[in-house]
């Protein structure tokens, strides 16, 4: 079973009918038992970086972030549930993350933004989620992105500059781009991240 | 490697149906805006519009179900627009699995309800629609209401300049002097906005020959919008894409489907 994280958002039919073509069971929680016991946890973006923190510290989510860490069980964070994964963010003033991984997510030095639309990636390290769909674009919808390398395995994409697209960290994997609004490719990258549950 | 600009295409939803004939025959129903999604995504675009035009509120409820149904089967991002007057739209159409929600006619009566969308929601779920034609206002441009038909009496390029400034993610400029004509889009009037918005710019109205799409992302517009070039299948998408990406444009080619 998939549990995607329901901590306030108000949107998750579509990655929740997303997840569900891989043919398991999804489940929208807010029940952290649920949330540790699931085999693959979705944690959804929801609005900016620190109202995305209060909303994973009011379900006190965090914990269960890290647990299934240490317990090698697979999570997936998209948008800005991929950001507040890193120790910091700098939207609306400087915030604490999660801290899964040392890093400060920053605006994109770019002239346009948000960055929305189509972009491609550029991969680094041995991908699991991106097998079969390394030349296709995503869609991205943000300002902020963390910069620097974390995990065993990246993907980048530019926009104005360069930033991190991708995270594959052993069980817990983020992507700042939109998987589940992606189009096949999307459907492709959540299908190769079930296939490891 | 950059960002690809964005073919989006717009459909009329009124009482739950698409309003403009579509001249594609291998739909078992061409009225179902579910299965023109469905289709479009197929082709290739990279964004749906939804523009309710319905006059009813049992026609408005009727959209929020079509947008649900459509959000469950088409996995690329949706905006709807069309009679969206509070924050409590927004919510209901967020909710229903619209990506984005565009605003129009209720922003120029009361601008304050573009910060009041933004501050719940996140500027990224905000488009800002402009009505705009060309008229003797400082900039040369003015925005319209009712279907281009009157002027709003504000001048086009001071209206985007407030609008980004409360928080508006994104623009669509409808040039209301090109719209329908398949004569192009209006490049001064996209040039204008350019200079002005910092966010993203679809441009909308006077699409025509393909080299139409080319001229109006030279003048700065980030994404396209066509309607009657699409429906009427005077182009598919996949010409549009391939115009594009012969002439150097970055343009998203999905090859795996």
């Amino acid at each position: 079973m998939i549990a995607i994280l329901d901590y306030g958002s108000g949107n998750l039919r579509s990655a929740q009918r997303a997840f569900a073509t891989t043919g398991h069971d999804v489940e929208l929680t807010s029940d952290l038992d649920v949330a540790l016991k699931a085999d693959g946890l979705v944690v959804p973006g929801v609005g900016a970086f620190a109202a995305c923190m209060n909303g994973i510290n009011e379900i006190s989510a965090a914990d269960v972030i890290r647990q299934r860490k240490i317990a090698g069980k697979a999570t997936l964070g998209i948008c800005i549930g991929m950001q507040i994964l890193f120790s910091d963010g700098l939207e609306h003033g400087a915030h604490k993350g999660i801290g899964m991984w040392s890093g400060t997510v920053s605006e994109l030095d770019a002239p346009i933004l948000p960055h929305m639309g189509w972009n491609t990636v550029e991969i680094t390290g041995s991908s699991r989620l991106f097998k079969g769909i390394e030349k296709e674009s995503f869609y991205f919808v943000h300002s902020y992105a963390a910069k620097s390398s974390v995990g065993l395995a990246q993907a980048w994409t530019t926009h104005g500059e360069k930033f991190l697209s991708a995270v594959e960290d052993g069980p817990l994997c983020a992507t700042q781009f939109h998987p589940e609004k992606s189009g096949q490719a999307g459907l492709t990258l959540i299908a190769n991240w079930s296939a490891g549950l | 490697m950059t960002l690809s600009v964005r073919i989006i295409a717009c459909l009329d939803v009124t009482d739950g149906r698409v309003v403009k004939g579509i001249n594609f025959t291998d739909l078992v129903d061409a009225g179902d805006p579910v299965e023109m999604a469905s289709l479009y995504d197929r082709e290739g675009i990279d964004e749906l519009t939804f523009l309710d035009i319905s006059a009813s509120s049992s026609g408005r409820d009727t959209t929020v179900d079509v947008v649900r149904r459509t959000a469950e089967e088409v996995f690329i991002p949706l905006t709807v627009g069309g009679g969206v007057r509070s924050v409590e739209d927004v919510n209901q159409l967020l909710r229903a699995g619209a990506d984005k929600v565009s605003i129009n006619t209720a922003a120029l009566k009361r601008p304050e309800l573009i910060s009041e969308i933004v501050d719940r929601f996140g500027s990224q779920v905000l488009v800002l629609s402009v009505d705009a034609r060309r008229a003797r206002t400082d900039s040369g441009f003015e925005v319209t209401t009712h279907g281009g038909r009157e002027s709003a009496r504000v001048d086009a390029i001071e209206w985007v300049e407030k609008a980004c400034a409360l928080g508006v993610g994104e623009i669509l400029l409808n040039s209301m002097d090109a719209d329908g004509t398949r004569a192009g889009y209006d490049i001064g009037m996209i040039s204008a906005v350019r200079a002005v918005a910092k966010v993203p710019l679809i441009a909308s109205g006077g699409a025509g020959a393909l080299s139409d799409f080319a001229a109006a992302l030279d003048a700065g517009a980030d994404a396209l919008l066509a309607a009657s070039v699409f429906h009427f299948g005077i182009h598919r998408i996949s010409d549009v894409k391939s115009y594009l990406s012969a002439a150097g444009y970055s343009i998203r080619t999905p090859n795996n489907r």
